[in-house]
């Protein structure tokens, strides 16, 4: 799997000089696999990342792990929706009350978007998840919901045995009993239990994280904690505060290396970066 | 190790932050986690028994009436409650394993998840008194 960053910032796209080394765009990521384009996530990044899809993709998957707008923002900017020679494939949580298309038109319709779903060329197909195992060409995903506001998932991306865990949102420490020492009762470890790559939801430090219990997000700290109990190789934090400068976010990432040898790489994310698994 | 659906581990935190005895099963009947203040009721600690199968705990946990005679398993709410998937309510005496006898009222109610998928019942006690 080729794996690109088009935004990995939280919240609100944050664009600025300040913030040239990490990027301004909300969450979006393009895995690739032979023919297979799959996107997680349409947040602002997805603009671009439209702007770059080659010719040949005739069918985009976009997984989308939850509909808070940092998530969505960019849908009705990405390009091949308006192309009727690509196919696009929206997938999404399932509540079990109102249809995911239906609160997908919330955000193609006014004042949100002047374009409505039904005015595309060819209208996206959409199709909605639970906890469950599909295949996308030669990916193997896993979805299950995870703890934050509102029906989210993460994902668990599965080829030529690497694996990749998209786990952008989530607050570890309120959906996980004895944090982290019970993998059973932690929201998320299925996920990413043993992942090559885990993109994780780092928004906050420790202190900060006090007053901020119950927004959905986690500290980096707990961000590493989940990252070694679910033993994986590589942990990307992900979803930047939007405040955050490059200068901050360095100087996060070096507090949170000065904390311990976790046997585990760790980087915070930046947009641009491109993974080979 | 599989691990549990988010439903049943916020179902697991809520009933940890509750001064109510609480019990949460799967839908085979299996005790997943009950927390402190069920831990009395019990006479056992979760800590040391951890989660306990349907006929491990069913031999713990005997429901009687008010003359010491066991209750048949489908008259009590839990048991109702995973048979047809909706609330109940009982009340009945317990025995725990440290001899102290309770009178309790139970609430029991089923965990559906988001997408309509049945994944146990909890039951939350309150302790009438000690006979």
């Amino acid at each position: 799997m080729k794996v690109r960053i088009w935004g990995c910032r939280g919240s609100l796209p944050a664009p600025g000089p300040e913030n040239y080394r990490y990027g301004g765009n909300t969450s979006c990521i393009q895995v690739t696999e032979g023919d297979t384009c799959i996107i997680l996530d349409a947040g602002s990044g997805i603009m671009r990342l439209g702007r770059f899809l080659g010719p040949t993709v005739k069918e985009v998957h976009i997984l989308l792990t939850h509909l808070h707008i940092d998530h969505t923002m960019g849908l009705g900017f990405f390009q091949p929706l308006y192309n009727p020679n690509v196919k696009v494939h929206l997938w999404g949580p399932s509540t079990g009350q109102e249809p995911l298309l239906h609160r997908l038109r919330r955000y193609f319709s006014p004042p949100l978007f002047p374009v409505k779903l039904s005015e595309l060329p060819m209208h996206p197909e959409v199709h909605e998840l639970g906890d469950e195992e599909f295949s996308i060409g030669g990916i193997k995903i896993l979805s299950q919901f995870l703890c934050h506001p509102g029906p989210t998932l993460g994902y668990r991306l599965t080829a030529n045995q690497k694996t990749l865990a998209y786990i952008p949102d989530h607050e570890v420490m309120l959906g996980s009993s004895d944090f982290p020492h019970d993998p059973e009762w932690t929201s998320g470890f299925e996920i990413a239990n043993g992942a090559d790559l885990l993109f994780h939801d780092g928004a906050y430090s420790s202190k900060e994280y006090v007053g901020k219990m119950g927004w959905g997000h986690s500290s980096i700290r707990d961000a590493l904690l989940f990252a070694n109990m679910c033993k994986v190789k590589k942990l990307s934090i992900f979803h930047h505060e939007p405040t955050r400068t490059d200068e901050q976010i360095e100087s996060m990432y070096r507090d949170a290396v000065r904390e311990g040898n976790f046997g585990f790489e760790i980087e915070m994310c930046a947009e641009g970066n491109v993974y080979e698994l | 190790m599989p691990a549990q659906p988010l439903e049943l581990i916020l179902a697991r935190q809520f009933g940890d932050s509750l001064n109510l005895p609480m019990f949460l099963v799967d839908p085979e009947g299996n005790l997943l986690f009950y927390n402190e203040p069920a831990e009395e009721i019990f006479g056992l600690k979760f800590n040391e028994t951890g989660g306990m199968r349907l006929e491990e705990w069913a031999t713990i946990f005997k429901p009687t009436d008010q003359d010491g005679n066991p209750l048949t398993p489908e008259s009590l709410p839990l048991v109702k409650t995973l048979s047809t998937k909706i609330p109940a309510n009982g009340e009945f005496y317990v025995d725990s394993l440290t001899g102290i006898r309770s009178y309790i009222s139970v609430s029991t109610f089923p965990i559906v998840g988001r997408t309509k998928r049945f994944l146990g019942a909890m039951a939350i006690f309150l302790k009438s008194h000690e006979v």
